[in-house]
């Protein structure tokens, strides 16, 4: 055992990355919730999102497009949600996990062509001076752009939500959906921009993984990490920075458990992994004392009848 | 009438008719764990497919099912196969072992093989190939080209297939560098890219200069090729996209020669079960080409032992070894045999660490 | 402009149409789909659909139907429940691995005994594992308030992590050679859920999931709880003043669902598959969900959805063996009957009328 292998500047900095998909899919659904809305369809959003974003970068060379393209795609496959629950008032539960079903089968047709090439490299970020200050560096100033854009991303999630009128409109619709129609607010038009953000969210996330993390296509490639972005949406209570610390937990704990395994500590790796999911329950219960913290709309079917 | 019967006449009726219609195309069926697009072990398989369609062209029709999952689906997709006239059906994963055997009882006229498994009968062949040739190779290359001495290894499950690979890489790198350390992994995954990515950057960071990996993705390739001065081996495919550096050789998947084997012996009715275990030599197992990152006097040495694997004269496991306790397993020049091989749940002296479970 | 009016009643007529107009919707669609991808529409679609009930080998592919749809049948009776109740368990997945490991490993435990009782435990003790597995976010439900949605998918997890486990640890097959898996339980006669009559794909799962229809059929329709259930799910605030105590059903669904699960995962393990492994479970589960909805939360509906579902799988299959479609083709087609199915359930609880632009 030699845990002084670890560097504990380069964990956190590696840590960062790998929980960067699973933020920028947490926010997408973090806003989606809020509104009232529970699309349980973020693994197929983000699976399409990520083919959608190769072959886009593949094909123009530039993987800024490949992450626009992503976004978009998210966003197409989400409609397919809003015109089940929005417009066909269908079960949000079984649309979500049929919206998942779809789009991990899209996604493998759409890459067909795609499998063993490699993606244009994405450049980091690397300022003079900032970059190379020891710890701080490696930390705060050398990542990937796409990686701050998450954390930016949840900073504007944050201030939308809280500070601004849109915001408030959201959450009005997610707490009382009855309510806020009752006050003349488009109930079915802002989840349905809310949805969209959501699968635009996890159409980036999934590009992150197929464009930076890993980078390569192959089907069935996010292997999960949509289910562990709804998860995070509920440890974080639906508030977005506590999304961002929960991404790095959740993240952290795959990273931390590699580490120790090469530093040669003997760890029940099953049971490591199990924690996350462990933990999530037990803030549930935590949170359960505060009987705000959830929207009290979420997962419910909004008809206006007059 | 029982079932067993009605399926068998159903088959015989079914081959009879065929052969009358079609007569000489032999049908040949493979089940696939994992889409054809996985890049890594099925698409491998598939390639092998496809060099069967290739080499037979009208002779041969093929088919295939993909993504079935180990258990009665796959029992059902062998069976559609045999009923639809399949003559021989390869079953390309460890967990379609007891479906393969439930299958070939039922339709005793069709030939299966099964890959990588130990359960053989009448007409049920077992195959597999020695990566660990491989690994040898790719072990001294290993133990010659890192500087840091730390060497990083991404295991799927710690079970024999992988244990004797980290086993024989591990070897021969201490056979050329005596200092040469092992840092293992294990990533509890066939398949996750991302997890892989982390695992090798984990390994990256804790000073390792050489990545081997024994899951099939590109992405430690990537973060290797991202650290900068690290070295890696393709594994299952080429992965020649990732060359000359970091990948700077690799063991590939060389499926083809064996199923065109068993398929010509299909065609001319000389097919028995048989348990066919091979490696370099019978280009089982392939080497991709060494890249010019490495020293032509390692590359050498490295295709020298790759020529004494392929020709016999020697045995990746060849004594003196000793087991992780200091027990002794092999005394001088004995060599291992194949039941200890492939149930291999040890580590060789001098690997630190223990296997989990 | 058009308008949605809510019908007073779900229309009987749409109920039992829309399934067929959205299997003949998803076959239009799916065949455009095949086409694109270069294969005959019309054969694609007959194999799908023809082919496993009264194709060539139909005497083949008809048991097995009942193979692939029984467990979700068996699993989609017990989630309907808790559904029509608005209690949300989307764990069954996780519930059907408990029910399998803790199943099999009683079974394990008396290996090599033959004894006639070790089947009958078993049963028992996958039922209690299923149902334990969904006390969880049940317990939390009723003791915390917290949502059972998120816990009882999160539990799906830990489930997946102790099936890891279990595969290389603990259930290991001694005489494995040290791969992961258990022993097969299909050559331990005591522990061995065989078919009833060979050949017919009868096993004990398939008349479990038979009777699961039948008693959910009448526990609806003919017993207290079951009109509780009902009256919680149409109208909340008339079930407190009728006197339903929400704790005690929530406990009831919840384990009921879990139980079920449980069972799915014992005959699975001791039946059909065999043995627990790494990848045992395959999202019938989750699939079960869908089949739920499918079905409209109705007992005999849920029989029809499970076959439809296991239909599509089988065929699924049979068309990639003999047309080379791709697995990911045959997973949109599911999708789009899905889709289908869901979207066009809005013409049972709604009338669509075209208004006239409403003065204000």
């Amino acid at each position: 055992m030699d845990l002084s292998a670890i560097n504990p500047v380069l964990l956190v900095a590696s840590l960062m990355v790998a929980a960067t998909p699973l933020l920028l899919a947490a926010i997408g659904e973090l806003v989606v919730e809020r509104a009232g809305v529970l699309n349980l369809g973020v693994e197929g959003m983000m699976i399409v999102g990520a083919i959608s974003g190769f072959a886009i970068a593949v094909e123009t060379g530039s993987p800024w497009l490949g992450f626009i393209g992503a976004a978009v795609g998210g966003a197409i496959l989400s409609l397919l949600f809003v015109v089940l629950t929005q417009v066909a008032l269908a079960n949000q539960v079984a649309s979500g996990l049929a919206l998942t079903l779809f789009g991990l089968g899209l996604s493998a047709l759409m890459g067909q062509s795609y499998v063993g090439i490699k993606p244009p490299a994405m450049g980091k970020l690397d300022l003079p001076v900032l970059s190379d200050l020891p710890v701080v560096g490696p930390i705060l100033f050398s990542h990937d752009l796409v990686l701050y854009l998450g954390i930016a991303l949840t900073a504007a999630v944050w201030w939308m939500l809280k500070h601004s009128r849109a915001g408030l409109i959201l959450r009005a619709v997610g707490e009382n959906h009855d309510a806020a129609h009752a006050l003349g607010y488009k109930v079915i038009r802002i989840r349905v921009m809310a949805i969209m953000f959501g699968g635009a969210c996890a159409g980036l996330g999934g590009a992150y993984i197929s464009l930076i993390r890993v980078p390569q296509w192959t089907e069935g490639m996010t292997a999960g990490v949509g289910w562990i972005a709804l998860a995070l949406v509920v440890f974080a209570s639906w508030k977005p920075w506590r999304a961002l610390l929960g991404a790095y937990l959740f993240g952290g704990v795959t990273v931390v458990q590699l580490n120790l395994q090469a530093a040669g500590v003997a760890i029940p790796v099953e049971y490591l992994a199990m924690s996350p999911y462990i933990i999530t329950i037990l803030v549930l219960v935590i949170l359960s004392a505060d009987k705000s913290s959830a929207p009290a709309s979420l997962g419910r079917t909004f008809h206006a009848s007059h | 009438m029982k079932f067993t019967s009605i399926l068998a006449t159903a088959a015989i009726a079914l081959g009879l008719a065929t052969s009358a219609m079609a007569q000489d195309k032999t049908k040949v069926g493979f089940v696939y764990v994992g889409p054809v697009g996985d890049g890594g072990w099925t698409y491998e398989h598939n390639k092998g497919r496809l060099a069967v369609e290739e080499h037979f062209g009208d002779k041969v029709e093929t088919v295939f099912v993909e993504s079935v999952p180990e258990g009665p689906d796959a029992e059902r997709v062998m069976t559609q196969m045999a009923l639809e006239g399949a003559d021989l059906i390869f079953t390309t994963s460890f967990g379609y072992m007891d479906p393969t055997i439930n299958v070939a009882k039922k339709f005793p006229k069709v030939k299966f093989e099964h890959a990588t498994g130990y359960k053989q009968a009448e007409n049920v062949s077992v195959y597999s190939a020695r990566f660990y040739e491989g690994r040898a190779v790719q072990g001294t290359i290993a133990g010659r080209m890192t500087k840091s001495n730390i060497v990083g290894y991404i295991g799927s499950y710690p079970i024999p297939e992988v244990i004797r690979g980290i086993n024989s890489a591990f070897i021969h790198a201490r056979k050329v560098n005596p200092d040469v350390q092992f840092k293992i992994v294990w990533a509890y995954t066939w398949f996750d890219p991302a997890k892989e990515a982390d695992a090798a950057k984990v390994l990256i960071e804790q000073g390792a200069d050489v990545i081997l990996q024994h899951t099939d993705s590109t992405a430690p390739q990537a973060a290797a090729q991202a650290a900068g001065n690290v070295i890696t081996f393709g594994q299952a495919s080429d992965m020649s996209e990732y060359a000359p550096m970091p990948r700077v050789s690799s063991i590939i998947d060389n499926w083809a020669p064996y199923y065109i084997a068993r398929t010509q012996a299909v065609m001319d009715g000389t097919w028995t079960s048989v348990s066919t275990w091979d490696g370099i030599g019978a280009g089982m197992v392939g080497i991709g080409e060494i890249s010019d990152a490495v020293p032509a006097e390692v590359k050498a040495e490295a295709l020298a032992l790759k020529d004494a694997l392929a020709n016999g004269s020697y045995h990746a496991f060849t004594g003196p070894l000793k087991k992780q306790d200091g027990s002794d397993w092999l005394a001088e020049g004995e060599t291992a045999d194949d039941g200890t091989l492939a149930g291999m749940n040890f580590y060789v002296e001098g690997i630190e660490g223990d296997i989990p479970n | 402009m058009i308008v949605l009016e809510k019908r007073p009643q779900p229309s009987r007529a749409w109920s039992m149409a829309t399934p067929l107009v959205a299997v003949l919707a998803t076959m239009f669609f799916g065949g455009l789909l095949f086409a694109a991808l270069g294969k005959n529409p019309v054969e694609a679609i007959g194999t799908i659909f023809w082919e496993p009930l009264f194709g060539e080998y139909a005497f083949y592919y008809r048991p097995q139907l009942l193979v692939k749809g029984a467990p979700l049948v068996l699993i989609a009776i017990g989630l309907s429940l808790g559904f029509r109740a608005g209690i949300w368990n989307i764990g069954a997945e996780g519930q059907y691995i408990m029910g399998a490991i803790v199943g099999a490993g009683v079974g394990l435990a008396f290996y090599p005994m033959e004894a006639f009782y070790i089947f009958p435990l078993m049963v028992i003790a996958g039922a209690f594992g299923g149902w334990a597995w969904a006390m969880v976010p049940a317990f939390l439900k009723v003791r915390f308030g917290t949502n059972e949605i998120l816990v009882s998918l999160m539990m799906v997890y830990v489930a997946e992590q102790l099936l890891a486990s279990m595969s290389l640890g603990l259930l290991k097959n001694p005489e494995g050679f040290g791969f992961p898996g258990s022993r097969n339980l299909q050559s331990y006669a005591s522990a061995h859920n065989a078919e009833l009559i060979e050949g017919s794909g009868m096993h004990w799962g398939v008349v479990a999931a038979l009777i699961a229809v039948i008693f959910a059929y009448v526990l609806l329709n003919r017993h207290m709880t079951g009109f509780h259930i009902r009256l919680t799910g149409e109208a909340p605030r008339a079930a407190r003043f009728a006197g339903v105590k929400p704790a005690r059903l929530i406990l009831f669904c919840l384990g009921v669902s879990g139980a079920l699960a449980g069972l799915a995962g014992l005959f699975e393990v001791s039946g059909p598959s065999g043995q627990i492994s790494i990848d045992f479970n395959v999202g019938y589960g989750f699939t079960a969900i869908i089949v739920a909805f499918l079905g409209r939360l109705h007992p005999v509906g849920i029989l029809l959805a499970g076959g439809l579902m296991a239909l599509t799988y089988i065929g699924g299959e049979i068309a990639q063996g003999s047309l080379g479609l791709p697995a990911a083709a045959i997973q949109v087609f599911q999708g789009m009957l899905l889709f289908f199915l869901l979207a066009l359930d809005l013409l049972t609880n709604y009338r669509i009328r075209a208004a006239r632009k409403e003065v204000a």
